[in-house]
This record gives structure tokens, C-alpha cells and sequence, in this order.
């Protein structure tokens, strides 16, 4: 099996990826086309019937997601697409922001229109400053072309703008209550939870939160059908993942592959990763992102890259980072790495996250120097507990997640490095 | 107040408040507002002034000095003409509703905006917002009444309220926010010359009888002279002897001048005080008297509740409970007055003030809080005024023509002086200018002005001026911004250096005798 | 949404069964059982901030550990609530330490020493003193004492953030906000303004002061001149304007040395810098007439009490007799209290025999 190209199908092959005239050759805005021909319910049994999980990480399915809003009934309702892609490792919106942002376009058009929502915001990271400037044309032509503004597609009431913000570098504006915020001007803080954004969002109005991937997806669903993009994965998780592929391995870049692909076979593939690019063995990878787990070799055998096999396996998929590090990595000091990351991401709200990554990350520190005793092993396990349970949003409750699988699986390492 | 703070700062729709900054002057209810504004309240603002809460108002028309009758009078017409009055009310509460259609007829937006200088669009939207609100109070301050046409201004804003039916229910109502703490109590009490305690009134027959029955003299039936009327009755020779109870009225009162030839007339003048005050320096004798930390007693404040004052620590020095000093005096002068403590004098005072008559310091001890009138022990107070009747029956529409200020800017007085308060002092300032605190924060007079008067005059933000009328002229320094019109300047009082109050004018509104604080004509210069 | 499932539900918490209406927080059921939760950020009539984590408690079976915070966690149907369990103490005592961990210890010359929240927890849950070897996460040039009134130490700050929202949600102000992130968030104004400059915004109502639970925020009068267990409390009215809010005067030695804002009808626990800084130095000013003086020659001379009031009643009793009694006027105090004002009048009235009597309600 080898790349499979249903959302990168148009990437490459346009000369202005802003273009409408390109997009609509090769098959853009048929979709919403479709779609207004539907019964309102008939697309949301599209979504529902694909099994599309949430792509920025949480892998919620979208389905849910989208009934939940559907049968909300207070107006207005506002859609937005999480574009704030920030973790080391994650790299795969840009190449949809880049090069096929009408495709996103599109897919959040037939939110609009399904939700009757006349409003819709993305959230595009700072540091994709020119990436930004593509969406904008994008925006401007679609625009100028009516598939956005008033009377869409000449329907009556069809009214609908995106409007790009961008985000100031902040990690913690991902989450999606604390990116609402900063769209809304505020600090990029996250939310107290319940109400669900589905219920009170943006400006307190019912609001539809997706990653730009799962987006992109939509209008693939509406063309090929629910059903049929599900067959394209498995029972658990319908279509296909960006993966992006970095660290030791010799291809690195972004993938499209269907779920269930053998990890096997996106590692050592001569089309896909192509195998270490150190030649040496493999010796951990970090799935999906900063927050997302490692997985040891002797534990992913005959593995399948799909939702419900990394969960048998104690990992996830997350956003679809996949890096690897060869055996000369140490672990402890990869995760200490990885608690850097945190300590600076922390949005400082909450005690545990404010102050346990940085605890957490100066315990790290002590087994680096060779300070560290019985004692302290105890306490790194009690404080990933506390850390865990304490924090108020998923960024704190992620934190230890790296650390609890190194530890899990390579304690001996960590006991090496006691003094 | 017809309502209380809490009733028409929460749930309310609209709030509509005139001549009043209570961000500075009642700083507690500045901050209410602004969370009721960040609630959803619209907010407008009448004010000659840029206030802080103007920039939160929906609508800010920004009056000149001494219109506010013209301005009542205006948003009446535009009520009566859109068809927005209430005529149910009307018809079962008021009474004079056809005098008062008469006299707003004439009082068409155009020429409300003319005589104001605002926009007669700003005053019909004002009108629609304030008419179309189920719930929205009507607050005033100082900027209404101490003008020499006060009391056309409250008559006019109690017109306003009873035209659209907002009085006598939650959420509404008539606010005059009260300056001082116990301004309120002060009056309930009866220190007001043609008033007993809870408003009898002297010249009527049955109050003066009941007192004479209960004090056990007869009394004087002729009703006396106000505070204002005073400095003139001395000029005259009618006043001879003065009582000044921690009053320092040479600086606080209009036209210092006057005061001071007042202070210098009288054979003979008691001062009891915390401090000797500019005005205790004219006084043969000074009485220390005692502050309220070191008393038992209620204060009774703009919502007229009524709250307790506790003794914290002994008085200093030799200095006596006003209370005390009053009795002494009182058995001194022939009356034989018993020696009350603070409990028994509110309970005297309840026996005689129908108003009164259920507060006690024991259920004010005992947790509850109280509104007058409170007409027995088992009445719980009334927090809202004429919720199904008027004090008087029906309510009456007291219709009121506009008539210009008493003085007005001229060609040799080209300006017109606004005063008021700040935030960081009270008044003379004997309390807040002995916390040093407050000084580095505010530390002297200062006067507001418009930039392009500023530029005319060749002014900079702090250069020093001097400010002159008719009755005198003090030296200061210039705060140049936008916050009054061109035309317009501002001035506190609190501070010795640079008192606006020897510029002000002691000319009264007719009927209630306050003096006409809030326009006086100046020029500035630069020093 | 929820009307078809009833508007009560029905929980247990620390093996008490409790009712209550749906929507409310566990915070509250706790509250209506007359159990106390401990918490560092909790504000009463704001929303809650869920930041300090201290009100933790365990639900059985519940998501995200079964540890949510009681100021935000919904009641829900047959949920068995602990308080106190093994869990929650332990999870608060990991709070504890962490807060500890990065918070000066200066507590003999704090201001709030003996009135600290944080020092009242760590007592109660037993931690004398931070875990952590490594040692304070600086905070470096950001402590201000620009202010007259109070002064900000970050090294004593638990990132509660009470006083940034006393000011913006209560206050109505906004002038302080959270700046930074992570272990690096610290409160100031916009641009770091010093909180004494005009600029800031800052009004000195000393709102933050008093809702802030440790000495992070501290009036400069406190620091200098006592502190929480030496004063005795006495409840009264500001002296100030006519908003009548309540507040505790401070008592030390006979002397009034701060005020505490109270819950009062009409402030709420809030108070201006007037009521809050300014109602107490005047009272023990060092200008207070302390003895009756008379005017001889000119010039004001001590004297006794019979003295000035036996000549104060002869003055008037002989002008009442020359020139009668309406000669007399009185202008009373309207910033004193009723009782005064109502012997004023009847002193007035009754004894000198005239109804010129004032007070300066007009001016």
C-alpha cells in the first residue's frame, strides 16, 4: 500500500493555489454545488456515516460534533476552522493552507450553509505569515468568483464571509475555547468546560470548532459519499490521515495514507519514510504531537496505523505526527526536551500547569545531572498523576503523557541516570 | 431616592442620569453603573461635562450649564408627540397632565437644541430609549439642583419619570443622589427651617403641638431663615448670634466674600469642630466635637436607609460626644434636657417622626436594614416610594418654563465655570487632606479647560492662570483637555489654594434657596 | 433543554444526601451543606476562574480522574461527592507545594502575616515548607511600591488573578491584566505602568488589596502598623458620600489604623479610595482640637469645658434676651450622625427658642 491522494489530489498540480478558475478544473466547488442540492439532514448523515474524527488531535468524531450544533437551536451560529497548527512535529495544515485552501474553503462553505451560519473565522497560526497571505487570496477570489459573500450559489439567505485571524504565537490558542478567545480579543486563555462550544462559543453563540484537515475532508465526503470514505479507512476512523513524517527517518515530509496502513510499511517504505535515515535501529517514536505518546519498538509489532489500534497499543494518533528517533536518543533527555516545550506553552493559568511543567521539568533535569534519588523517582510518578488529574485544560492533562510512556517502558533508563 | 442602589443598577435596560458624576462624587455607585453598562444597560448620560461615564453612554448630550429645564422639557415633547407617554398612569395617578402638554408643546427638539447646544436627533433618540425601557431609573445629582432654577430642574426630571410611568416600581423611579453621607438624615431630622423632624411641617398647628407636648415649651411658629438666607440677615443686622455645627462654610459656600462678612458681622459665633477649620478661625468660642469613629449613632443614606455609626476607639483629648456638648448646653440655657445616649435619642426621635417610627438602634444591631418610612416595629421599611399611591394622592405635574441662568457669560466674563467634585477629596477636605495619601494623589486646585480656549489664550496643560468673576479671582493651574466645551471650564473646591467657591455665585433657586453653584461667569488669564 | 429531566437533582456528598437545583456547582451544594471548601481564587459574584485548583474534590467514577475543581464542576444526578478523601487531600497538599514552591517566605515582615490564605492551608493541610529543591522562579524588577496606598510583591504572588478580575469584573476598570505566560505570568497594568502613575489607570480603590489572599497586594499602613490578629473590628458606616457603604474600622491600641471593606446592602465588599485609605488618618490627626478654646483679644485660648459652655449660653441667652431669639442661627453638620442632628434642631428649637436652623443640605 502506498499513498493514497484524496486530500493532497490538487496539491502540485496548480500554478496559483488561490486560483478558483485552477480549483474549479479540478473538480473544486462541486461539493457545496452537491451539497445545496441535499436535504439539510441527509448531508449531516454524509458526515456522520464517513466516521470522520477529528484531525487536530482529540480525534473526536465529527459526526457528533456536528448533530450536537445541527439540533442547537439558537442563532446565530458561527463556524470556525482551527488553522493554529504550533506543535514541533505537526506540520501537515500548512501543506493544505498552502496549496489547496479553497479545498478548506469549501469544506467550511458547506458547514455554513448546513448550519445556516453567515459567519466563519480561521484561525491561522502568526508564524505562517505568507501562508496567510495565501488564504487572504483565496478569500478575495472566492469572493469575487460568489462562491462567498451574499446570495451564494443565487440562493436566497445563502450568506456567508470567513474572516482570517491570526494568531500570535501561542500554542495554547490550539485548544479550541482558548483560540475562541483570542479570536474574540482576548488573552488566549481556555475556557471553563461545560457549556460546550457547541453551545456557547464564539461570542457565546453556538459555534462549530474544526482542524483545517478535518475541513478539508468535508467536501471530499459530500463528492464520494459518507460510506464510501469510510470504506477508505476502517470501522473506527473513515478516509485517509496526513502524517507527517520527521526525526530519524530518511523521507521526511507529509504523507496521505489510508487508515489502517501498516505503521510497518509508512516507516520503511521506500515511497513513505523509506526507513532511518541514521541506518541505526529504531528507538522510539513520538505519535501525535507534543502531547501525544511514544511507542517502543518491541511493543508496535504488526501495529496498524489506525484510531483503534494505537489505542490498543496505549498511543494515538493526535494530530498524525509521527517522529521518530533512532536508539542513540536518549529518552530521558527527549522528554526533558519535550518538557521545555510545555514550560513555555503553559498558558500560566492553572497551578498545576503553571508550575508542575516546570517542576516537572527541573526533576527531569536532576536525572540528566545524576542528582536524582529513590526519592525523586517517586515523586516524578506522583507528580504525572497530580499533574494529570489537576489541570484545568487538555494542555496540562497532556503534559505527563510522553513522560508516563517513556517511564513505562524504559524505566531502566531513568534508573541508569539516578545518582 | 425613590429606589434603591441595588434595584436600578441591576436587570435595568436603560439608565438615565443627569448632572451627576458619580464616579467621582459616589465613587461605589460609579462602579455599579459601569457593570451594569458591561451587563447590557444602555446608558445616557446629561452632562455639560465629558465624564468617565460618558464614554460608556449610548447617548451623551452634553448640555450647557443651567438647561436642564429646557432639556426635561424637550424629551417631554418628544414623548407626548411619538405617542410614548403613559396614559394609563397618567390617568390613574397624576393629575395636570393637560397644563403640562400645554407648556412642552413649545419645547420642539429644534429648539431644545438650540437653547442646550446638542443634537435634536441625540435628544429624540434619548427620548425613545428612555420612554420604550420597561425598567429604567432616572438618577440626578448636584448638577440639577444647584442651579438658581433647582427646583424647576427636579420638577422637570419628576414630570419626565411620571409622563412615561417609570416611578413607584422596581427597576425605576426618581433618583436624586444625595451629596453628603447624612445630607439625608441632616434633613429628616429637621434641621430645616420650616421643618420638624420627618418633614412637619413648623407652620402647621398639629406638628408644633405635638413638639410643644413632647419638648415641653412652646415653640416659635414663624418658620426660620435657610443657610443661604443667613449671611444677608446678618448684613442686615437681623442675625447677631451663630451656631456652627462642623460646617466650614468659607469653604464651601458661594461667593467666600460674603461668607467672610457674614463671619465678621455677627456679635458672636460658636464653632464646634474636629479641626480649626478657616471658618472656626472667626469664632469666639470653639467646641471640639467628636468624629464618627469615636460616637454611637445611624447615618441615613441617599436611598434613605438607615445604617448604624459605632464607637471604635475614645475620643482624643478633652473632646466631647456632640450629643453630650448639646445637653450640656441645652440645661445651660434653662432647657432641662435629660442626658440621652445616642439608642434613646433614636428612640425619641421615632415617638415624634411618623417617618421613623419602627427604627431602632437594637433591630439595626440586630441585622436588619431599614427604608424609611418605617411606620412601626414590625415593618420592614419601604425600600420603594409610591409604589400604589403618592405621598400626596395623585401625582402632580408640576410644569416648568426655561429660564436662563442668573448670570451668564458675558463680554468681560466670556466663560461660564462649572463646579463639582473629585474622586480623591470631600468637600473642605478636613478628612481626606489629613491622609497624605490622597495628597500625592491630588494635591492641588486645578482648572479644566478646552484646548482651543487654552490655544486662544497661549495656555498649556500645567501653567498657572488666573480665574476672575464678578466677586473675585483666584490663581491655579491649567489642565487643558476635551472634557468641557469650548466656552466651558471646571473647577473643584476642595482645595484652599485656588477655591472656586471664591468665584461662585450666591444668587438661589427660588424655592429651595441653593445656591447657583454650577454656572457662574469667569475669564481666565494667563499668570 | 433540560426541562424534560426535572430542575432538582439529587447528590451525595461526604455520605450526606443534598438537593439541588440543576446548574449549580458543586461549590454550592458543598455551601448549602455548611461544608467549606478551601480556595485561593474563588470570588464571590464573579464567575468562577478554576485556576488555583484548591477546591478539588473526588467524584466517584467521574472524568478526568474523578479530581474536578467544585467551582466549576456541575452537580449531576446521583453523583457521591468526598470532600476530604485521601485523594483530595493529597491533590491539595500537591497544590500547596507547588504554590510554596515559588512564593518568598518572608512571612515575619508580611503585612499579611496571620490573614494569608495561603499560610491558613498550609497549616491546615500540613506543609511547613516546599518539596522542590530548586529554588524561585524569579520575578525580577516587577515589584511596585509606586502607589501611596499599597504596594505589589510578585515573589508573594499565587497567580489567583482575584485582583485582576476585582478590578475588571468588579471594579468595572480593567486595569490590570495578566501578562506573560506560563510560570512567567505575572499581574500588572498596561506597559507595566508603576500602579501610582496616573497613567495606569489605577484609582486606588484598594479593591485588589482587599481580595487579594496573600501579601502579595498590601496596604503600606498594614505593613508599617499592625497586622490582622493585634486589631479588634467595629463595624459602621463610611463618613464619605451618600452611598452609606459598610466597613469594618480597624482598632489597635486605641487608634484606628486601616478599614476592611464589609458585605454591606450597598458596596458589596467594595469601597473607594476614600472609604478604604482615607477615613481613619484624620481621626487621630495630630491638628485634632483637643480642648474648648475661647477668643480673647484675638487670639484663642485653652479653656475648660464650663468655661466655654457657661459663656457659650450666656452669649446666646443675652442676645435671645436684646434681641430675641430669632436673632440666633445654627447651621448643622450634615456628615454627622442623626442623633446629633436631631438635638441640634431641638436645641435650636426648644432651647435658644428659634426655627433658624440649617444644615448644608443647599451647599
Amino acid at each position: 500500500m502506498a499513498e493514497k491522494r484524496i486530500l493532497l489530489k490538487r496539491v502540485g498540480k496548480m500554478t496559483d493555489p488561490a486560483s478558483v478558475e485552477e480549483y474549479e478544473a479540478l473538480g473544486g466547488f462541486a461539493s457545496i454545488k452537491k451539497a445545496v442540492q441535499m436535504e439539510k439532514e441527509e448531508i449531516l448523515q454524509q458526515v456522520d456515516d464517513a466516521m470522520l474524527r477529528g484531525r487536530g488531535g482529540a480525534a473526536y468524531p465529527a459526526g457528533r460534533k456536528w448533530n450536537h450544533l445541527y439540533y442547537n437551536d439558537t442563532w446565530p451560529k458561527f463556524i470556525v476552522c482551527n488553522a493554529d497548527e504550533g506543535e514541533p512535529g505537526t506540520f501537515k495544515d500548512k501543506v493544505l493552507l498552502s496549496k489547496d485552501p479553497l479545498a478548506i474553503i469549501e469544506g467550511m462553505l458547506i458547514a455554513g450553509y448546513l448550519f445556516g451560519s453567515h459567519e466563519g473565522f480561521i484561525y491561522i497560526r502568526g508564524e505562517y505569515h505568507e501562508i496567510q497571505q495565501v488564504f487572504l487570496k483565496a478569500i478575495e477570489n472566492a469572493t469575487k468568483a460568489g462562491y462567498l459573500g451574499e446570495k451564494i450559489l443565487g440562493i436566497e439567505g445563502f450568506d456567508y464571509t470567513i474572516t482570517m485571524v491570526s494568531g500570535a504565537g501561542a500554542y495554547v490558542c490550539g485548544e479550541n475555547s482558548a483560540l475562541l478567545n483570542s479570536v474574540e480579543g482576548k488573552t488566549g486563555r481556555p475556557r471553563i468546560k461545560p457549556p460546550h462550544l457547541a453551545d456557547v462559543g464564539l461570542f457565546k453563540k453556538p459555534t462549530l470548532v474544526n482542524n483545517v484537515e478535518s475541513f478539508a475532508c468535508i467536501p471530499v465526503i459530500m463528492e464520494m459519499g459518507g460510506l464510501a470514505f469510510r470504506e477508505i479507512g476502517t470501522e473506527d476512523g473513515g478516509g485517509t490521515k496526513l502524517v507527517c513524517l520527521s526525526g530519524h527517518v530518511k523521507n521526511r515530509g507529509v504523507y496521505e495514507v489510508p487508515l489502517g496502513t501498516p505503521l510497518q510499511e509508512i516507516l520503511y517504505s521506500e515511497e513513505l519514510g523509506g526507513g532511518l535515515s541514521t541506518g541505526r535501529p529504531l528507538g522510539f517514536i513520538h505519535f501525535g504531537g507534543q502531547s501525544g505518546p511514544l511507542g517502543f519498538p518491541e511493543k508496535m509489532e504488526g501495529m496498524l496505523y489506525s484510531y483503534q489500534d494505537l489505542w490498543d497499543h496505549g498511543l494515538a494518533i493526535g494530530s498524525g505526527a509521527i517522529v521518530v528517533m533512532d536508539d542513540s536518543v536518549n529518552v530521558v533527555d527527549y522528554l526533558e526536551n519535550v518538557m521545555g516545550f510545555f514550560v513555555h506553552e503553559s498558558c500560566g493559568k492553572c497551578t498545576p500547569c503553571r508550575l508542575g511543567t516546570l517542576r516537572l521539568r527541573e526533576l527531569l533535569q536532576r536525572f540528566q545531572k545524576g542528582y536524582a534519588k529513590a526519592e525523586d523517582m517517586q515523586r516524578l510518578e506522583s507528580m504525572l498523576t497530580h499533574i494529570t488529574n489537576l489541570s484545568a485544560c487538555g494542555l496540562g492533562q497532556s503534559v505527563s503523557v510522553s513522560v508516563k510512556s517513556g517511564l513505562g517502558n524504559r524505566r531502566q533508563v531513568f534508573e541508569a541516570m539516578m545518582g | 431616592m425613590t429606589n434603591p442602589f441595588s434595584d436600578i443598577t441591576q436587570d435595568v435596560e436603560v439608565i438615565l442620569i443627569v448632572g451627576s458624576n458619580p464616579e467621582e462624587a459616589h465613587p461605589v455607585l460609579g462602579t455599579k453603573i459601569r457593570r451594569a453598562v458591561r451587563e447590557g444597560a444602555k446608558l445616557i448620560v446629561v452632562d455639560p461635562r465629558k465624564i468617565g461615564l460618558a464614554k460608556d453612554a449610548e447617548i451623551h448630550l452634553q448640555l450647557k450649564p443651567g438647561t436642564n429645564v429646557a432639556f426635561a422639557n424637550g424629551m417631554m415633547h418628544v414623548i407626548i408627540e411619538d405617542g410614548l407617554a403613559n396614559r394609563e398612569f397618567i390617568e390613574a395617578r397624576t393629575e395636570g397632565y393637560e397644563e403640562l402638554a400645554k407648556i412642552v408643546k413649545d419645547y420642539t427638539p429644534e429648539k431644545v437644541a438650540e437653547i442646550c447646544g446638542i443634537d435634536a436627533e441625540d435628544l429624540r433618540r434619548a427620548a425613545h430609549l428612555y420612554a420604550k425601557a420597561d425598567r429604567a431609573p432616572l438618577m440626578y445629582c448636584l448638577g440639577v439642583t444647584e442651579h438658581s432654577t433647582g427646583t424647576e430642574g427636579v420638577m422637570s426630571l419628576s414630570n419626565l419619570a411620571m409622563l412615561v410611568g417609570k416611578i413607584g416600581r422596581s427597576g425605576c423611579g426618581v433618583n436624586p443622589i444625595r451629596g453628603q453621607n447624612n445630607v439625608q438624615g441632616a434633613c429628616d431630622m429637621g434641621c430645616l427651617p420650616g421643618d420638624y423632624p420627618g418633614y412637619q411641617k413648623v407652620n402647621k398647628p398639629e406638628a408644633r403641638e405635638a413638639f410643644e407636648k413632647a419638648w415641653g415649651v412652646p415653640l416659635n411658629e414663624k418658620p426660620g431663615l435657610t443657610s443661604t438666607q443667613v449671611p444677608h440677615a446678618v448684613e442686615e443686622g437681623k442675625i447677631k448670634g451663630l451656631f456652627i455645627f462642623g460646617e466650614d462654610p468659607i469653604r464651601t459656600d458661594p461667593d467666600i466674600g460674603h461668607i467672610k462678612r457674614m463671619l465678621e458681622g455677627l456679635d458672636f459665633l460658636v464653632v464646634q469642630e474636629l479641626f480649626l477649620t478657616e471658618t472656626a478661625k472667626y469664632a469666639d468660642v470653639v467646641l471640639p466635637g467628636v468624629s464618627y469613629a469615636e460616637k454611637e449613632g445611624t447615618f441615613t443614606n441617599s436611598e434613605r436607609r438607615v445604617q448604624r455609626v459605632r464607637k471604635a476607639v475614645e475620643p482624643t483629648g478633652e473632646a466631647r460626644a456632640d450629643t453630650e456638648i448639646f445637653t450640656d448646653l441645652m440645661n445651660r440655657m434653662g432647657y432641662e434636657q435629660p442626658c440621652l445616649t445616642p439608642s434613646e435619642i433614636m428612640r425619641e426621635v421615632a415617638s415624634l417622626t411618623p417617618s421613623y417610627a419602627g427604627i431602632s438602634h437594637s433591630r439595626l444591631d440586630a441585622g436588619e436594614t431599614l427604608h424609611w418610612p418605617c411606620k412601626d416595629e414590625s415593618d420592614g421599611g419601604t425600600a420603594i416610594l409610591h409604589q400604589d399611591v403618592f405621598a400626596r394622592g395623585l401625582g402632580y405635574f408640576y410644569p416648568a418654563t426655561y429660564m436662563p441662568s442668573a448670570e451668564i457669560a458675558d463680554k468681560e466674563y466670556p466663560i461660564t465655570m462649572i463646579t463639582g467634585r473629585m474622586m480623591y477629596h470631600y468637600n473642605a477636605g478636613a478628612m481626606t487632606q489629613r491622609t497624605e495619601g490622597l495628597n500625592l494623589l491630588a494635591p492641588a486646585s486645578y482648572v479644566e479647560m478646552h484646548e482651543t480656549d487654552a490655544e486662544a489664550l497661549g495656555v498649556q496643560s500645567g501653567d498657572r492662570v488666573r480665574v476672575a468673576s464678578r466677586r473675585g479671582e483666584i490663581e491655579t493651574t491649567a489642565r487643558v483637555a476635551q472634557k468641557v466645551k469650548p466656552g466651558e471650564v471646571f473647577m473643584t473646591f476642595h482645595f484652599e489654594d485656588g477655591n472656586a467657591n471664591h468665584l461662585t455665585n450666591a444668587a438661589t433657586d427660588e424655592f429651595a434657596k441653593v445656591p447657583e453653584f454650577k454656572v457662574t461667569a469667569v475669564k481666565v488669564e494667563k499668570v | 433543554m433540560n426541562e424534560k429531566t426535572g430542575n432538582t437533582i439529587k447528590l451525595t456528598i461526604d455520605g450526606r444526601s443534598c438537593e439541588v437545583e440543576r446548574g449549580t456547582k458543586l461549590m454550592q451544594a458543598c455551601e448549602s451543606l455548611g461544608i467549606e471548601l478551601p480556595t485561593l481564587c474563588y470570588l464571590k459574584g464573579v464567575a468562577p476562574d478554576g485556576s488555583c485548583r484548591m477546591c478539588v474534590v473526588e467524584v466517584e467514577g467521574g472524568r478526568k480522574g474523578g479530581l474536578p475543581t467544585a467551582c466549576t464542576e456541575e452537580c449531576a444526578e446521583g453523583m457521591v461527592v468526598h470532600t476530604r478523601s485521601e485523594r483530595v487531600v493529597e491533590a491539595r497538599r500537591f497544590v500547596l507545594d507547588l504554590l510554596l514552591s515559588n512564593h518568598v517566605q518572608t512571612c515575619f515582615s508580611c503585612a499579611r502575616n496571620g490573614s494569608c490564605k495561603l499560610q491558613d492551608y498550609c497549616l491546615e493541610y500540613g506543609v511547613e515548607k516546599s518539596s522542590y529543591p530548586v529554588g524561585k522562579h524569579p520575578h525580577l524588577g516587577l515589584a511596585d511600591d509606586s502607589n501611596p496606598f499599597y504596594e505589589f510583591n510578585p515573589e508573594k504572588c499565587i497567580m489567583c488573578r482575584r485582583c485582576a478580575r476585582t478590578c475588571a469584573e468588579l471594579q468595572g476598570r480593567e486595569v490590570l491584566s495578566i501578562s506573560q505566560r506560563g510560570a512567567q505570568t505575572f499581574v500588572s497594568p498596561a506597559y507595566d505602568l508603576p500602579r501610582g502613575e496616573e497613567a495606569s489607570r489605577c484609582e486606588s480603590c484598594g479593591n485588589c488589596v482587599s481580595n487579594c489572599p496573600t501579601g502579595a497586594l498590601s496596604s503600606k499602613d498594614q505593613k508599617k502598623h499592625y497586622r490582622a490578629y493585634e486589631v479588634s473590628k467595629t463595624r459602621t458606616t463610611c463618613p464619605h458620600c451618600a452611598v452609606g457603604c459598610q466597613f469594618d474600622l480597624l482598632v489597635k491600641n486605641g487608634r484606628v489604623v486601616g478599614v476592611d471593606p464589609a458585605d454591606g446592602p450597598t458596596n458589596g465588599g467594595l469601597l473607594c479610595v476614600k472609604g478604604k485609605f482615607g477615613s481613619y488618618k484624620f481621626i487621630h490627626a495630630s491638628d485634632r482640637l483637643k480642648k474648648p478654646l475661647i477668643k480673647r483679644e484675638g487670639k484663642f485660648e485653652e479653656a475648660s469645658w464650663d468655661e466655654a459652655l457657661d459663656l457659650v449660653a450666656e452669649k446666646l441667652s443675652l442676645i435671645k434676651k436684646e434681641h430675641g431669639a430669632d436673632a440666633i442661627a445654627g447651621f448643622s453638620c450634615s456628615r454627622s450622625p442623626n442623633e446629633d442632628n436631631y438635638l441640634f434642631q431641638k436645641m435650636m428649637r426648644a432651647a435658644v427658642g428659634t426655627n433658624n436652623v440649617d444644615n448644608c443640605a443647599r451647599v
